[in-house]
């Protein structure tokens, strides 16, 4: 997070932190692992109230930021998010609602933001494929044009809250390059098989396209001309994510410090041991890295810097790679407790999993940066 | 530090006025000179080092942010930045920055007297004197506060017998800030002092050591009976630890490359042959290997952490979000990832790097970094006092144990040497 938030942000940060510990709890996230959808539609109502899925939305569309700068307030979100292990289609709605704000046609800025903003609708983003290289490169769900219309063939998987969404945002390839479609979910030809998920409560599924036939209107974006969307998406998609992360991470660390301090053994607290004390002076470390990279990541993208994707890409192979360790780490230093299903850390460990492997690899970043460094 | 009533330049036009005099008086550096080579020469032969310093100082922009009755420019850091990119294609003094510009000269500024500060500041900056620090000892390792070199005062003058290790480039430099037990009945803390120490001088002998890379900067230096005046105590008399923590500090600030005192780029956290992994890929024909494009990845990724650590962790100290000690991350970072990165070095220039062409020098570079690479983690303290102090001075965790504390320094069992 930021070190210095401004009176507004702070206020912003206050209320949603005080709204997530009193209204979903680890108790209520335990409740939502048998539930099929992970998140309650009421509860997620009141969390649009508070302005989370307002922050990538014009004012003219009922959105509005707290600071001037809307990423930078929903990173303040994701974090805490972050260390309530909470529900929701938080990031792909997100994305989805900034893609269609900075590029979607009147119509369609009409028939989602609105309703985004309200809490009443929410999107997934039809991204990864199976068994391809993450990326722009790895699409291979096509859209054809067929008189005006255009058809769209192929596999998405995994999709995040796929099957809770009311509205698909489908990257495909096109006869000119990237293209970009808004698809209700219920088209028809469109297939979506819930998949068990690692997560208590996030939700993923398989969503295939079976010649899914959509209007011209369906276009975001120029058809063919979707890549600089996608480019930002991707790079949205790692600052909420890292954010949500570290403020796993920060929360797994907090507790199992003071652990340290409160459970002895040999008549002497954990953390006078020395050769546990470098292990939490490394995980220390980790952690203010991970920090440090996720903001500088939110604030670069936020900008629209010239390295914002490098910046994106650096944070999310970091953060993924160290805060899966930091928690494992800090289940070794609880003990046996650490791996039982009644102790809390697995939900986090559970979390930083899921977001490890999910909007591109730690390989599938490091990767990227190799291709931005010329190689 | 002086504070300045007037408002500082406007960083803008300070940046264009930079610019135009770098331009007007600097030379640039020549095409294909790694600023490694350029350091290293100046480590050799200081002599033009001294000049470019003398230069700045004449232009303006030497110390930018020391205060003005030092000779400084009373300018915040943010100018210091701003000129180090700036400066970025110039043949900078280099040699100047670590330790004298970055961790002596600020724990002069810290604990000098008016005379002390008003003889030697403008010196440096002037780059007529070159600094180094007398700390380590041959039998102390991590336990610095141990020393075993001793000052007796002896009328108007300390005498002072021992022997220091570790000094960088001292056989090219002109003082020291020594510490030495004053007191032998105190508890070890308690009874040191720092001075100041005129290097070429009767009864100072210097070695210099060979390190396994073929580095000669590592000095030890031998005392037999130096003639100290009593006015070169910095600080206090048997107080010197409290200079000795504060040197530490800048230290601290300096190798994990916060520093505001480093003038030029290059420098600090970064060294060795680093940010050409890419290019070395490429010319390996190796760039469309993933195992390589994601080693070249991660290490980009590893070195852009470290810079954003670096802001991170000093704004967290200057906000007093995290205590001073928090100095201590960065570095232990600093070392881990430059151990990383020599592993990583090593992988992609893979036989290359243990047998090589002449023409070949980046692979040498690598080998031969690797063969060096705990040296991240041992100079300027070693990584596991690092992680002593993140835990038990940023995370409060209880000290570690030690049989010498409270206890009269000449009551503690030493090594195998002679005890005084």
């Amino acid at each position: 997070m930021e070190l210095e938030l401004d009176n507004d942000q702070h206020l912003f940060w206050e209320t949603s932190r005080k709204f997530i510990e009193s209204s979903c709890p680890l108790a209520t996230v335990r409740q939502l692992y048998d539930d099929p959808d992970g998140f309650d539609r009421g509860w997620w109502r009141q969390v649009a109230e508070l302005g989370w899925t307002s922050m990538l939305v014009p004012e003219e569309h009922g959105g509005g930021t707290v600071s001037g700068n809307g990423l930078l307030d929903l990173v303040l979100v994701a974090e805490e998010m972050g260390r309530w292990v909470s529900p929701g289609p938080f990031l792909p709605t997100n994305v989805v609602a900034a893609t269609v704000a900075r590029s979607g046609s009147a119509e369609q800025k009409k028939d989602l933001l609105g309703a985004v903003v309200a809490g009443e609708l929410t999107a997934a983003w039809c991204f990864d494929e199976p068994g391809t290289r993450w990326g722009p490169a790895g699409v291979g769900l096509t859209a054809r044009g067929d008189g005006g219309d255009f058809v769209l063939a192929g596999i998405k998987s995994p999709v995040e809250a796929a099957a809770q969404a009311d509205r698909l945002l489908v990257t495909a390839r096109t006869g000119e390059g990237l293209g970009q479609f808004l698809v209700p979910a219920d088209a028809p030809g469109v297939r979506v098989t819930p998949l068990r998920s690692l997560d208590f409560c996030r939700r993923f599924a398989t969503v295939s396209f079976e010649d899914v036939r959509v209007p011209e209107s369906a276009v975001v974006g120029a058809p063919g001309g979707a890549a600089g969307d996608v480019e930002i998406q991707i790079q949205l998609a790692a600052a909420l994510q890292c954010a949500e992360t570290v403020g796993a991470v920060d929360r797994v660390f907090e507790f199992t410090t003071q652990y340290a301090f409160d459970r002895f053994s040999f008549g002497r607290p954990l953390a006078s041991y020395q050769a546990l004390k470098h292990r939490f002076a490394d995980m220390k470390t980790w952690l203010e890295a991970c920090h440090a990279t996720a903001t500088s990541a939110a604030r670069g993208v936020q900008e629209g810097a010239d390295d914002a994707g490098d910046l994106a890409s650096v944070a999310k192979s970091y953060v993924g790679e160290r805060s899966v360790d930091i928690i494992q780490d800090c289940v070794q230093m609880h003990g046996g407790i650490g791996v039982t299903w009644e102790h809390d850390i697995h939900l986090y460990l559970r979390r930083a999993t899921v977001n490890r492997e999910t909007y591109g690899t730690p390989a599938d970043h490091r990767e990227r940066l190799a291709s931005l460094l010329g190689m | 530090m002086a504070q300045d009533t007037t408002a500082p330049e406007d960083l803008d036009s300070f940046r264009l006025r930079a610019r135009t005099w770098l331009a007007d008086n600097l030379p640039r550096i020549a095409q294909g000179t790694a600023a490694m080579d350029l350091q290293e020469s100046q480590q050799a032969d200081p002599t033009r080092a001294r000049e470019l310093q003398r230069k700045l100082f004449d232009g303006g922009f030497a110390g930018i942010c020391y205060p003005k009755e030092y000779g400084g420019q009373g300018l915040p850091r943010e100018h210091q930045r701003a000129f180090n990119e700036e400066s970025a294609p110039y043949e900078m003094p280099l040699v100047f920055n670590i330790p004298t510009l970055s961790i002596l000269a600020p724990t002069i500024l810290d604990f000098g007297t008016e005379e002390q500060k008003k003889r030697h500041l403008p010196a440096i900056l002037r780059g007529e004197e070159l600094w180094v620090q007398f700390l380590s000892e041959p039998t102390g390792g991590s336990d610095l506060a141990g020393v075993l070199t001793r000052a007796t005062r002896d009328g108007d003058v300390w005498v002072l017998n021992g022997s220091k290790i570790w000094s960088s480039g001292a056989f090219r430099s002109d003082y020291a800030l020594c510490l030495a037990r004053t007191d032998w009945e105190a508890p070890k803390h308690r009874g040191l002092t720092m001075f100041i120490v005129k290097i070429h001088q009767p009864g100072i002998e210097i070695q210099q050591i060979m390190m396994v890379n073929g580095m000669r900067e590592f000095c030890q230096e031998f005392f037999t009976d130096v003639h100290l005046p009593a006015e070169n105590v910095l600080g206090a008399v048997n107080d010197g630890w409290t200079v000795a923590s504060r040197l530490l500090y800048h230290e601290r600030e300096a190798v994990g490359g916060g520093s505001q005192y480093v003038s030029g780029m290059s420098v600090g956290a970064r060294s060795g042959p680093m940010r050409d992994l890419a290019d070395l890929a490429i010319a390996k024909g190796r760039a469309g290997d993933a195992r390589v494009r994601q080693l070249v990845g991660e290490a980009h990724a590893n070195d852009a952490v470290q810079r954003q650590l670096i802001e991170r962790i000093g704004a967290s100290i200057r906000l007093g979000v995290l205590p001073p000690p928090a100095g201590a991350i960065p570095r232990l970072y600093g070392g881990m990832n430059s151990v990383r990165r020599s592993s990583i070095g090593l992988d992609i220039a893979g036989a290359d790097a243990v047998a090589w062409a002449d023409d070949d020098s980046p692979e040498e570079g690598i080998g031969t970094f690797f063969v060096m690479r705990q040296g991240s983690c041992l100079g300027g303290g070693s990584t596991e006092m690092a992680r002593n102090i993140i835990s038990e001075r940023v995370l409060g965790m209880p000290r570690e144990y030690a049989a010498d504390r409270d206890k009269p320094f000449d009551q503690v069992q030493r090594n195998r040497m002679p005890s005084r």
